[in-house]
């Protein structure tokens, strides 16, 4: 039997309200679409709830209640949002822990060695497997398809930031400063240039006129 | 329109419409599980496909427009053996319990699996389950069986006007559910049994209770609302089991309200199935023949204005045409029908009948509800009116209770009678709109006509739709919503007093109830009390006799619905133990009383109800104009302010029968909590 996760199998916060910061961000998001066709801030607006929980509990997950204030702020139907919100995994219907651990585990970053990632993942972050946080409540494991980064492949998405070029040892370390409060920063790990070659650029070289 | 050629047959189709509809136009059948006709088109399935000349692979004729020209194939190898594939598709998940599927026999993913099906399975993998969804008491659900061809999620949002099903999850784990464990708060869940091509959603009350094969299947009419949706009323060996809508495109198309489709258990029980007698003020059983012995004995000699005679809401035209004569025999004018106390004005059919036609609804361009919610009243109506106002133009003005969820938006003008009186004066903001309309049209709630005011009200609504362009030669827009499907006919019989007459009076010392519900507190003490009829409460504790009666599905009857519609039910059932044919009892009644009624047989009693009134002759109804604009009797300025009240008690137990199921009981404690909710909003 899959695992699915439904509403009813997780404890819910009794209310959810937008704060300020969420106010003034839905504010500029339904600019963006013209009249009568709010109902298109879906995604950015259940992005501002997982962000506003993070704030005021530290989980960026979306409960039932934040689904149901961005169906009466759209003026959709609840369901429509549940959709939406249970179709994208990027919106995490279950609370996580402090840190959301996401391994791509696409073909690109597997051939790289996303397996390596995964397994330090378990070893450093003390979580059991995908979909389990760690009993300290600091880290959840998920894996998750294409990031979109293959070409820095393998993947470890912590939050909302990539961290590249992974590999065992590395992802450990990412781990344990997370641990500490550090928050290094997000890109490749082994130096690269955005998603230039290892080692620097191999091609066009000779620029012209130089 | 486009020249399409299927399968050789050359058809000509309006531009725009599928190619599943050219298709059907040839007479050739298309499989489909998503597809359903009064749905919007999904295309998920993809079982419709046939191969179209020149395309380079199979398409979902579904969701494909015809173009002039095109050369479909139905039956080709390269459609037999995608719809094979696309089968093989659906069963690697499908769990292979029909044997214990309350679907077997009736079901669209076995039917067709004979056709495109493999006789066994290459799948060895894991198969899917999925956790059961509760939907209501009504609903059962088996959702390993879902195919997910959203025709429930589409009914819902589309016809039901409850956006409250949804496919949630993805991919292999995308559900059917309502995602928050809840009831589907609709009055038409039933039809989402109808619609489910599998056996995903069933008949809860159904469940393992019988095979198509087995039923004797009978069409009737149901009465429980005034809709007059045809029915099937499926029956084994003299019990209901299940009653399914019949398609009708100018009534109900072919959906079905909760009450009249899972009510019938309140059929058997609680029912008079033998003759009962007062003896030293207690009911005792008896024979028919002391019954209507003692009837006599009471009732000859007595002068005819001393008799009274009620009918009640779910009443046969035969039934009615009966007592009417035997009382008119007795001497006795003293009739009346409406139970309710609304203040009906009988003198003209137009006013008191549903003149625009429930097909008609999609005809109007603006809509004044006046003290009706037709959500509860008329659910299968109302999501007539729904449709009308998805297809866009078509403003609701409605006067009554604030915040009430009719399933579609609607704009509330006030409470009641003080709007009303605005409305009449022509100075509301809805007057604009209504001004605008070219056709516009007004329902009247039969339950506002129920106030000391009623007659009033009746003149005012009147007014309204005359100074409105309702009332034109070609166009009648004024309508009033009946709750029963038994209360048009013995208005159209005259089963009425005289100008201001009443049944019952002080010197009433005989009372005939038919199946009439009324508070006995009104009754003379001492007047001796005749109760026939189906159900016995408060009015048959009260009689002296008990005569007791068939029920809609019991006979062979005349029914009118709120739109004047003639239609006939059938006997389904006998009645149980000593019941019988209610026009039956009082023809016999009318020998012993020594004025026999003139008619032996159903056809002279239907002759005579054609001459009573000539509507009987035909069937159905005549979309008419309004010729005659003078209004009902009544003072339109003498509105009281009060606001229209809600229809009084639950929508699921709402007469007789339904007070009388388990069903219903269950219906009105899952949802009443919902319902007063909604009223508080």
């Amino acid at each position: 039997m899959v695992e699915v996760s439904t509403a009813n199998e997780v404890a819910q916060p009794a209310s959810f309200e937008f704060d300020a910061e969420s106010n003034a961000a839905i504010e500029t998001i339904l600019k963006r679409y013209p009249p009568g066709r709010q109902a298109s801030a879906v995604i950015p607006l259940l992005y501002v709830v997982q962000r506003q929980m993070k704030r005021q509990t530290d989980s960026a997950w979306v409960p039932l209640k934040g689904m149901d204030a961005v169906a009466a702020r759209l003026g959709m139907a609840p369901i429509r949002v549940y959709e939406v919100a249970s179709f994208y995994f990027m919106f995490n219907t279950k609370p996580v822990g402090r840190f959301h651990l996401q391994v791509c585990g696409t073909t690109p970053c597997w051939l790289r060695g996303s397996d390596e990632v995964f397994h330090a993942c378990k070893d450093a972050a003390h979580v059991a497997g995908y979909g389990q946080t760690s009993e300290d409540g600091m880290f959840t494991l998920s894996e998750v398809e294409c990031l979109g980064g293959c070409v820095n492949a393998p993947i470890l998405q912590v939050d909302d930031d990539y961290y590249e070029d992974m590999d065992y040892e590395r992802t450990v370390q990412l781990i344990e400063a997370l641990r500490r409060g550090e928050r290094p920063p997000p890109g490749s790990t082994i130096g690269r240039q955005t998603s230039a070659p290892e080692g620097g650029p191999q091609t066009l070289l000779d620029v012209p006129g130089e | 329109m486009a020249k399409v050629t299927v399968d050789g047959i050359e058809v000509e189709v309006p531009n725009g419409v599928s190619v599943l509809q050219a298709c059907e136009a040839a007479g050739k059948e298309i499989p489909r599980f998503c597809y359903h006709e009064r749905l919007s088109v999904a295309g998920n399935c993809r079982m419709c496909l046939v191969e179209v000349e020149k395309a380079p692979k199979p398409i979902a004729s579904c969701a494909y427009p015809v173009a002039d020209g095109m050369k479909v194939f139905t039956d080709s190898e390269m459609v037999r053996k995608g719809r094979r594939g696309v089968m093989e598709f659906l069963l690697i998940n499908h769990p292979l319990d029909c044997p214990i599927c309350d679907q077997g026999g009736e079901c669209d993913l076995q039917d067709q699996a004979v056709a495109y099906g493999l006789d066994k399975s290459r799948y060895l993998e894991e198969k899917r389950a999925v956790k059961d969804k509760y939907m209501g008491p009504l609903v059962k659900t088996i959702m390993t069986r879902c195919i997910q061809c959203t025709r429930c999620v589409r009914f819902a949002t589309e016809v039901a006007g409850v956006p409250e099903l949804g496919a949630t999850n993805r991919g292999e784990n995308m559900e059917i559910g309502t995602y928050v464990e809840k009831a589907l708060t609709t009055e038409l869940s039933g039809n989402l049994i109808d619609i489910c091509p599998v056996g995903a959603l069933t008949s809860r009350p159904y469940a393992f209770v019988s095979r198509p094969w087995e039923l004797r299947k009978t069409d009737s009419i149901d009465v429980l609302d005034a809709t007059g949706t045809n029915i099937r009323i499926d029956t084994r060996a003299g019990e209901v089991l299940r009653i399914l809508p019949r398609t009708n495109d100018d009534v109900n198309e072919e959906w079905m309200a909760d009450r009249g489709r899972f009510s019938f258990d309140g059929l058997k029980r609680r029912r008079l199935d033998r003759p009962w007698i007062k003896v030293d003020g207690k009911l005792r059983p008896t024979s028919w023949s002391e019954a209507l012995g003692a009837v006599a004995a009471r009732l000859k000699g007595l002068p005819g204005e001393r008799i009274g005679a009620v009918v009640g809401d779910l009443v046969d035209a035969e039934a009615i045409v009966a007592l009417k004569d035997l009382m008119g025999a007795l001497g006795s004018r003293n009739l009346e029908c409406r139970v309710d106390g609304a203040a009906i004005d009988a003198s003209r059919r137009d006013f008191y009948t549903f003149n625009t036609g429930i097909a008609g609804i999609e005809e109007a361009d603006a809509l004044l509800i006046v003290g009706a919610n037709p959500r509860l009243e008329a659910p299968v109506l109302n999501a007539r009116i729904r449709k009308r106002v998805i297809a866009g133009g078509f403003p609701v003005g409605f006067l009554g209770p604030r915040g009430l969820a009719l399933t579609y938006g609607h704009d509330w003008l006030g409470e009641g009678g003080a709007t009303l009186r605005a409305l009449v004066g022509g100075e509301h903001r809805f007057n604009e709109v209504l001004r605008a309309a070219k056709r516009p049209m007004l329902i009247l709630g039969r339950g506002a006509l129920r106030r000391p005011d009623g007659a009033a009200i009746l003149a005012a609504a009147w007014k309204v739709a005359a100074e409105h362009n309702m009332l034109q030669p070609d166009w009648h827009g004024f309508n009033l919503l009946h709750q029963f499907g038994g209360q048009v006919a013995p208005l159209d019989l005259g089963f009425l007093p005289p100008e201001g007459g009443a049944a019952i009076s002080p010197s009433i010392e005989a009372l005939w109830l038919l199946g009439a519900e009324i508070d006995t507190a009104a009754i003379p003490a001492g007047a001796f009390v005749i109760y026939q009829g189906h159900h016995g409460e408060a009015a048959a504790a009260r009689a002296d006799v008990i005569l007791p009666g068939a029920a809609y599905t019991e006979k062979d009857a005349t029914w009118v619905n709120t739109e004047g519609r003639v239609q006939h039910g059938r006997l389904a059932v006998y009645p149980p133990g000593e019941a019988r044919e209610d026009w039956k009892i009082i023809r016999a009644a009318s020998e012993v009383l020594g004025h026999r009624l003139p008619y032996d047989t159903l056809e002279a009693v239907r002759a005579r109800l054609a001459e009573a009134n000539p509507v009987f002759a035909g069937r159905g109804f005549a979309p008419h104009g309004c010729t005659e604009r003078t209004g009902p009797a009544g003072d339109a300025a003498a509105v009281a302010d009060a606001g229209f009240a809600p229809v009084p008690g639950s929508y699921w137990q709402a007469e007789a029968i339904s007070r009388a199921s388990e069903t219903m009981a269950e219906c009105a404690r899952v949802y009443g909590a919902a319902q007063i909710r909604l009223a508080a909003e």
